[in-house]
């Protein structure tokens, strides 16, 4: 008994961290996208602007304006400090802190105070703030606040059982975030593939890549001309850049493969499904998935990832007792 | 050595009070008691600027750790901070001693009531303590008469409210023996002050307060069955009513400083009179509860129905000795307003001494003599419902409306056993630090007790304060705040 190490994670709490983690992910996420729309609304024209918003929506699953009439003010309304909406990003946030709320005995206070703190500040926020010359400074505020949490929780929580439960929501989230817009920017954007984009278009692929925080990291490894084969290839298959969504796999992956070991609960349904997506990604040829559609492939991503979300929750969190007795 | 009197006209003194109530920090007009002068001096030489820094300062601080409490009958999840206050209450050695040898002393005599209550009742059947009293309490459980208890511990922690009145002794207000809660109001403040006053508590010699939650968990883990210990350490879970409660935060709180869980009814299931927790590896055995959650709302199956906070079916557990629970049910008997008056009784029959620290005198309303005289006199007294506590229930009648005196008259003539009257009580004053200046506010101490292998008591406690100007209420859903304790060492 001596030195035992205590492994007991509730499955409400297991629950709750995972669900804090996708909400915060989703906070930042939709705080970049209408970042980088602001910015490049400076350089375009209206129709090409108001195009864009209709992918975003689309992107963040967001129901279109009923008049088709795209007013980027009342959007970003709705999309940031609109509490009805329960995507917005003070939604989000705050649904993100009542999680931890619930189970901030389990998280340490470093880490409760950071994410309370950007809690605080985003409901101090008024609208005219949020949509103002400094409305970037709202956005940082929102996208530093998330990094500043997870740095908060990579170097003062244990990377036990609860942390990986972080990263699994927080990939999850990712993975299909990116997916969706993948999925938005090919279904929408004209394109042929293996071509340099130019002048007006160009600006829409810059988008998309900074979207994904992904901009710099790709001229690293393709140079500054954009091809929209390459964004994909980059977007989807790269294995080293965090937004990519074969990166995020392989991180649900590893944290699913880290719990069932933690929880003795090996060769289990989610770990399964996850290692059969992450297959499918690693052997994926950018010319194979081209060749059938990006769309369509994003679309076979977020299905499975789906059913992995699921099967987290019947293993984990909301398993049936009587199965559980008989153990 | 400034002249006294004229120190008291400067800053932050300036307007500081007098009146009938005893002072904790001044014996005299100017004249600071000895365990006081250091802080006065400080005071004296800070600059209120600084002052008022510190303490914007840990309001941020309190805000940020999200130290609030819940307040009822407003918005739902209304988070407020806790207000606290810097200039820390000072208690000398030797006070502290004889408080902590009073309350070891009540809560034996206590837990020997509820075994004894619970049992044969031989201080029902010699008289001591009237029969009908105790049966048609509001927390009496038949439902717990012969069972016994590990070691015959019904009340493993408990929180008791002193005053001290103008002579400057202490007397107990009231003892709350079901779930207690503010200690974390203690152990946050203590952290507070010793950022905002390094030196100053370093030179005082103040007893630490930091081990609470090591002690708690002692006690509760004294508590396990003989049977149970032998297979594994005990399994001990706090069990929380959930995040809407007004003291969440403490729950959390607790939980984490002990590294036990937190669970709520939800949580938890009882298959075979033994209770599990749901975990992601599975159903693991608990062994030991501490619940914050009122007796009613325990187990749907054999209290309230309509309790979501519950698990059912963990009162048979309980009956059949595979779980404890901490406080045991049915504790509120004994911090019953009414039964409270029969403490001093219920010492002497018990342990056969005086006690150490006197009660407040009370007026029992079942009692036609006395009930004459309260309601002749409801505009001097303090009436108070015998079941309720955090200051909800009361009327205290030197602030009171005539409307609101006939409206106790009216509860008082058609329940009299619900209520008791006490004299409106001059607390002791402590300066506060509001408005920029130390001003004068009423104060209690609510010390906590850990009754396990033997009874323990961290030295310091729950200075409540009651803000409002000339306030007498210090609960905190009624506007009151909280200072450190220090408890100075030999």
């Amino acid at each position: 008994m001596k030195g035992q190490r205590q492994t007991t994670m509730l499955s409400r709490v297991a629950d709750s961290l995972y669900w804090m983690s996708r909400y915060l992910e989703r906070a930042e996420h939709t705080a970049r996208l209408i970042d980088v729309d602001f910015e490049l609304r400076l350089d375009q024209s209206p129709e090409a602007s108001s195009g864009r918003w209709l992918r975003l929506l689309e992107a963040l699953h967001a129901p279109r304006p009923e008049d088709g009439k795209v007013d980027a003010a009342t959007l970003t309304h709705i999309l940031t400090l609109d509490k009805t909406n329960s995507s917005s990003i003070i939604s989000c946030v705050s649904k993100a802190r009542e999680n931890l709320r619930q189970v901030r005995e389990q998280c340490s206070s470093a880490m409760w105070e950071q994410l309370n703190r950007l809690y605080l500040q985003v409901n101090s926020t008024t609208s005219s703030e949020a949509w103002s010359l400094h409305s970037y400074v709202f956005f940082r505020a929102v996208r530093e606040g998330a990094h500043l949490f997870h740095g908060v929780t990579d170097s003062t929580m244990s990377h036990g059982e609860g942390w990986q439960y972080i990263q699994l929501g927080r990939y999850v989230e990712r993975t299909d975030a990116v997916a969706r817009l993948i999925g938005a920017y090919f279904s929408r954007l004209p394109y042929s593939p293996d071509q340099a984009v130019e002048s007006d278009e160009y600006l829409e692929w810059v988008g998309l890549l900074k979207n994904c925080a992904a901009f710099e990291a790709y001229c690293k490894n393709y140079t500054a001309e954009l091809r929209p084969l390459r964004v994909a290839e980059f977007l989807l298959l790269d294995p080293e850049f965090p937004h990519s969504v074969r990166f995020s796999v392989d991180k649900v992956h590893a944290a699913l493969r880290a719990i069932a070991e933690l929880t003795e609960r090996k060769a289990e349904q989610p770990e399964r499904l996850a290692g059969r997506l992450r297959a499918t990604l690693s052997f994926s040829q950018i010319d194979e998935v081209m060749a059938s559609g990006a769309a369509a492939y994003v679309e076979n991503v977020r299905q499975q990832c789906g059913q992995a979300h699921n099967a987290i929750h019947q293993i984990y969190f909301d398993y049936p007792v009587e199965e559980a007795l008989r153990h | 050595m400034p002249d006294p009197v004229r120190s008291l006209f400067r800053p932050p003194f300036r307007n500081y009070q007098f009146d009938l109530a005893y002072d904790e920090m001044f014996e005299a007009p100017g004249v600071p008691r000895p365990h006081y002068q250091a802080l006065f001096q400080t005071l004296l030489e800070l600059p209120p600027e600084q002052m008022r820094k510190s303490q914007q300062a840990a309001d941020l601080s309190f805000l940020h750790q999200g130290i609030t409490f819940t307040v009822y009958g407003h918005d739902e999840g209304t988070e407020r901070v806790f207000p606290n206050d810097l200039l820390p209450r000072i208690i000398p050695h030797q006070e502290w001693r004889k408080i902590e040898s009073g309350l070891t002393q009540r809560i034996a005599a206590l837990n020997l009531f509820l075994e004894d209550v619970y049992h044969r009742g031989r201080i029902l059947a010699d008289g001591i303590v009237p029969r009908e009293l105790v049966y048609s309490c509001r927390h009496f459980r038949r439902e717990m008469r012969n069972l016994t208890v590990p070691r015959g511990i019904y009340v493993s922690i408990c929180g008791t409210d002193l005053v001290r009145l103008p002579d400057g002794s202490f007397a107990v207000l009231e003892d709350n023996l079901r779930v207690p809660s503010g200690v974390s109001y203690m152990l946050a403040n203590r952290k507070v002050l010793k950022k905002v006053f390094p030196t100053l508590f370093r030179d005082y010699g103040v007893c630490p307060v930091d081990h609470y939650a090591q002690a708690l968990l002692a006690t509760l883990r004294a508590l396990c069955p003989a049977s149970s210990s032998t297979r594994h350490e005990p399994t001990v879970v706090l069990l929380t009513p959930g995040v809407f409660n007004s003291a969440y935060f403490e729950h959390t709180f607790l939980a984490q400083q002990m590294g036990i869980e937190l669970v709520e009814g939800r949580d938890l299931l009882v298959h075979d009179n033994v209770v599990y927790m749901r975990t992601t590896a599975g159903l693991k055995r608990v062994d030991v509860i501490y619940r914050r959650v009122d007796d009613d709302y325990l187990d749907p199956l054999c209290f309230r129905r309509d309790s979501n906070l519950g698990v059912p079916g963990l009162f048979n557990a309980y009956r059949a000795g595979t779980v404890m629970l901490a406080n045991a049910v049915g504790t509120g008997i004994a911090d019953d307003k009414a039964v409270y008056a029969y403490v001093p009784a219920i010492i002497r029959y018990y342990l056969g001494e005086e006690p150490i620290l006197p009660n407040v005198p009370t007026y029992l309303l079942s009692d036609p003599s006395q009930r004459s005289y309260v309601l002749e006199h409801l505009d001097e007294l303090v009436v108070k419902a015998v079941g309720e506590s955090g200051g909800y229930g009361m009327l205290i009648g030197p602030h009171s409306t005539a409307e609101q005196r006939e409206e106790f008259r009216q509860l008082i003539q058609a329940e009299p056993r619900n209520y008791i009257a006490q004299p409106t009580l001059n607390l002791s004053r402590a300066p506060c630090f509001l408005e920029g200046e130390a001003q004068a506010r009423h104060v209690d101490l609510r010390p906590y007790i850990l009754y396990g292998e033997n009874v323990t008591l961290v030295p310091g406690g729950l200075t409540r304060v009651a803000l409002r100007r000339g306030s007498l209420v210090v609960n905190s859903s009624q506007g009151g705040g909280s200072k450190d304790t220090w408890v100075l060492r030999a």
